[in-house]
């Protein structure tokens, strides 16, 4: 259920495309209007989201310490894992958004007879996110192409890179190849590993058919089933320039890659794929451990009810005073 | 309450297993199970301390004598709190499931139980807040991962909170950092509007609200224990040494837990406080309001836990000291380190700590004025102050358990390690993957060390008990030192039961076995009263 369930729901959506442009003719609706409301409910909702978890304020100074603190000039710090400044703060994130630091530490916990606990290094995951997300930026930053009349030189220089391998004609992208790999490394894991089959939820596996569906869509397009490459360019243009165009004949595959990436984008700011925003505002990560020497304020600090100290002499003034303790009052 | 068996180390380990039941998570009710939860708060403690919805309760019966409108009182609850913690909010939004923590926690590696596996113990929380707060939530309900809050949900959330220590090591493998243990302290803060706080949490909470410390005793009681602690000393060494209490004009307020003074092996790692400050000539002195370091607030609320720590620095400024040194733990650092300062400073009435002996200024805590014990004496050592013998404590060969909040709330690692080589020729570190900032729990933090709850608390201390007993077949380790009381009251525990044959101490009572005080007699004995190696025939 968990898993036939956004199967069905990304079909759907292929399906609902071929049949709305092949059968029905909406290639207005297809090509024009929903990318348009998808950009703009991404737009919109990404912002929405963001400000609504900054509507939250941060009142206390929590990171994850994951390292030797600030200590003195003869005890080294751990700058990056437990940074004291700003300097190492943006270091540490830099780390965790560029390179997945914290992935990279993980470990598995495997139990033998005994009982006798082991945590070997274990790299798969870290391997898989990086190389699925390295290669989604780098194929969207190659789609540029499309966005613009001149292919700009540093898109150039990408696309040579990516298609370094000189394979087949039109040449054949690494990036294509490694994405494919990876999500369905990601799909084969959490169908694969009983504990993470336990906790995935429909909402995992919809986005990882979807990306497929796209990824699939757009290599089909480029490898197979040639579309009409001038009329998409021209179409893509007109979208940018807000001077929308539909020419002829650009094949129906070209709606379906669309649609899917307009679904993509409109699910964005409802899902758990906003942690390409969060990943940034997390308290534990983006906090410099320094709040014993700089004071955290917390706005919503207020007074509250404390058992004082003449409460307390009050209390026990008498015992107090027996066992020679000084007192405020006699 | 009648007693609970607890199995067997052969038994517990024979039957875990790493599996997954045939339901899934959302259809396989909590079974709350002897052995593994605490008794339910009593009404009289939660009154003390002005919490809702004070009364007796127990876990184990059916009716949990929730209040009438108990829902609307856990959604406000948590509006607040998404309302007040951005934390919140994005841990609740953000978790993509990539399982990178499944298999971090000391809980679910000790009991297989999924549910204790932090992704899943959030999820817990998070299927609720997607019912009610999220747009796919209300839409689509169960396909979204949401699901109605009914009792048997608030009952399991309740199982798992009280099965989770705080510990942040999911944290630190965490893609994007959510903590867990933060989850874990809302959803208590939510519990606790119901009244469903424990009674091994509140009952210290309401003796520490009332009487200054967690174990209710009373001023004379603490001068008592500390009297006690003199005549060993005097014993041991010869020397008579006179600790001050209440004192106003001392230089340094000096604030530890209470289980310090309480039993052993606390009161030995108090005992080598108190002969370190007194070789140095520390002016300093104890305080009996203030006579609690640890704060078992922070296991029911943000409020409760700011409540009790008022009082470190409303002492402070009674008595008049410049700045404060804490004694040996591990929670009540993290909140010292990244709580006190914002509830109860400025601290602008004290200074920037300077040790008096060796003149270092501690700029790393300058605002909140308050320095950790292992800090003020690596320092010393570092310049050569103290005199010591490590051949005192040859007999023992020690490995060091980094607490979860002085490694992953504060950054403490070096000090103590630094502190441990001058004064043993025996360390040894445990395995890579099993200290420092992957160091594994102690298994009963956060007011889980009840002894109802041994089962849980066997299970949680597997991980850490198990890389202890690496080192002891490796290299003959027979001593676990910690900085952490409740680790010296729980890993005493865990090791009798898992690792038989490893004691546990504090780092100071080693300090104070190597320690060559002036005028001392000959020692004939470590602090335990057990003879130094080489005196054994005396
Ligand atoms: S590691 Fe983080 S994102 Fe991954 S499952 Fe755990 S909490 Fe969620
Ligand atoms: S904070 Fe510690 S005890 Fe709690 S879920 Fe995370 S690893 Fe487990």
């Amino acid at each position: 259920m968990k898993i036939v369930l956004p199967l069905v729901a990304v079909i759907m959506l292929v399906v609902l495309a071929f049949a709305g442009v092949q059968v029905a003719g909406m290639q207005f609706l297809f090509g024009v209007l929903i990318p348009y409301l998808a950009i703009a409910f991404f737009i919109a909702g990404f912002i929405y989201r963001v400000i609504k978890w900054g509507m939250s304020p941060v009142p206390f100074c929590i990171p994850t310490t994951a390292g030797q603190m600030k200590s003195f000039p003869w005890i080294k710090q751990n700058k990056l894992d437990n940074p004291s400044s700003t300097m190492g703060v943006v270091g540490r994130m830099a780390l965790e958004v560029l390179v997945f630091r914290s992935l990279f530490r993980n470990t598995k916990t495997e139990l033998r007879e005994g009982p006798q606990l082991s945590y070997g290094s274990e790299k798969f995951l870290w391997i898989a996110g990086l190389a699925f997300h390295w290669s989604f930026l780098i194929i969207f930053i190659r789609h540029f192409r499309f966005f613009m009349l001149e292919t700009p030189f540093v898109i150039q220089m990408i696309e040579g890179l990516d298609s370094f391998l000189q394979i087949g004609a039109p040449l054949l992208y690494l990036t294509d190849v490694v994405l494919l790999g990876a999500v369905t490394f990601l799909v084969f894991r959490r169908l694969a590993m009983p504990l993470i089959k336990y906790i995935s939820l429909p909402a995992d596996y919809f986005p990882l058919f979807l990306i497929l569906g796209i990824a699939t869509s757009g290599i089909l397009m480029r490898y197979f089933m040639k579309v009409h490459i001038v009329g998409v360019k021209e179409m893509v243009l007109g979208l940018v320039s807000f001077n929308p165009v539909v020419p002829e004949g650009i094949g129906v595959i070209f709606y379906i890659h669309l649609f899917l990436v307009s679904t993509l984008l409109a699910y964005f700011p409802l899902s758990k794929l906003m942690h390409m925003g969060g990943v940034f505002m997390s308290p534990t990560r983006n906090m410099a451990n320094n709040s014993r020497e700089v004071r955290h304020v917390n706005p919503w600090n207020y007074p509250v009810h404390v058992h004082t100290y003449d409460e307390y002499e009050d209390e026990f003034r008498e015992k107090m005073k027996k066992a020679g303790l000084p007192v405020e009052k006699e | 309450m009648a007693k609970v068996n607890t199995p067997k180390p052969a038994e517990l380990a024979e039957a875990l297993e790493y599996t997954t039941p045939q339901t899934e998570w959302m259809e396989t009710p909590a079974v709350i199970k002897p052995g593994t939860f605490c008794w339910g708060a009593k009404g009289k403690n939660l009154g003390i301390v002005e919490f809702p919805n004070a009364r007796d309760w127990n876990p184990s019966e059916e009716d949990w004598k929730l209040p009438e409108n108990w829902q609307e009182i856990f959604f406000t609850g948590m509006k607040n709190l998404l309302d007040k913690y951005r934390s919140f909010k994005v841990f609740m939004d953000i978790c993509v499931r990539c399982g990178a923590c499944a298999d971090k926690c000391h809980f679910f590696i000790g009991s297989g139980d999924p549910k204790n596996m932090p992704v899943l113990r959030a999820e817990l929380l998070r299927s609720v807040y997607r019912n009610d707060f999220t747009l796919a939530g209300k839409i689509l309900g169960k396909i979204a991962g949401a699901r109605p809050l009914t009792v048997d949900v608030l009952k399991e959330l309740w199982y798992y909170f009280y099965q989770c220590t705080e510990c942040r090591r999911c944290s630190l493998f965490c893609p994007y950092g959510i903590d867990t243990a933060e989850i874990t302290m809302m959803g208590r803060e939510l519990t606790n509007l119901l009244g469903l706080n424990t009674d091994w949490i509140s009952g210290p909470v309401a003796n520490c609200y009332m009487k200054g410390n967690h174990l209710g005793l009373e001023p004379h009681a603490i001068m008592n224990s500390i009297e006690g602690m003199v005549d060993d000393i005097e014993t041991i060494t010869g020397i008579r040494i006179n600790p001050s209490f209440n004192r106003k004009g001392a230089e340094i307020l000096f604030v530890t837990p209470s289980g310090d003074l309480f039993a052993d092996p606390g009161t030995y790692t108090a005992m080598g406080y108190m002969m370190l400050f007194h070789e140095l000539g520390l002016d300093y002195t104890w305080s009996t309001y203030a006579s609690e370091g640890g704060n078992f607030g922070f296991f029911s609320s943000n409020e409760m836990a700011k409540r009790l720590n008022s009082k470190i620095y409303a002492e402070a400024k009674r008595l008049g000291v410049k700045y404060i040194i804490g004694g040996e733990c591990g929670h009540m650092w993290r909140v010292l380190t990244q709580y006190m300062d914002t509830w109860n400073g400025p601290a602008d009435f004290m200074e920037v700590p300077v040790s008096p002996i060796t003149g270092t200024r501690f700029e790393n805590s300058k605002s909140t004025k308050m320095i950790h014990i292992t800090e003020f004496t690596a320092d010393l050592i570092k310049n050569n102050k103290l005199k010591l013998d490590p051949s005192r404590n040859d007999d023992l060969v020690i490995t060091y358990h980094d607490s979860c909040n002085t490694a992953r709330g504060m950054g403490l690692m070096d000090e103590p390690r630094y502190i441990i080589n001058n004064v043993c020729n025996n360390f040894h570190e445990m395995p890579e993957n099993t200290i420092r900032e992957q160091t594994f729990c102690c298994g009963s933090g956060t007011g889980l060390n009840a002894s109802e709850n041994m089962e849980l608390r066997m299970r949680g201390g597997l991980p850490r008990a198990n890389a202890v007993k690496f080192v002891k077949e490796k290299h003959g380790v027979n001593m676990l030192a910690n900085i952490c009381a409740i680790d010296r009251a729980t890993l005493s525990a865990s090791m009798d039961y898992w690792v038989p044959g490893v004691k546990v101490t504090g780092v100071h009572e080693l300090v104070a076995n190597a320690l060559i005080m002036t005028g001392e007699k000959e020692r004939e004995t470590n602090l335990r009263g057990d003879a130094l190696p080489g005196k054994e025939g005396n």
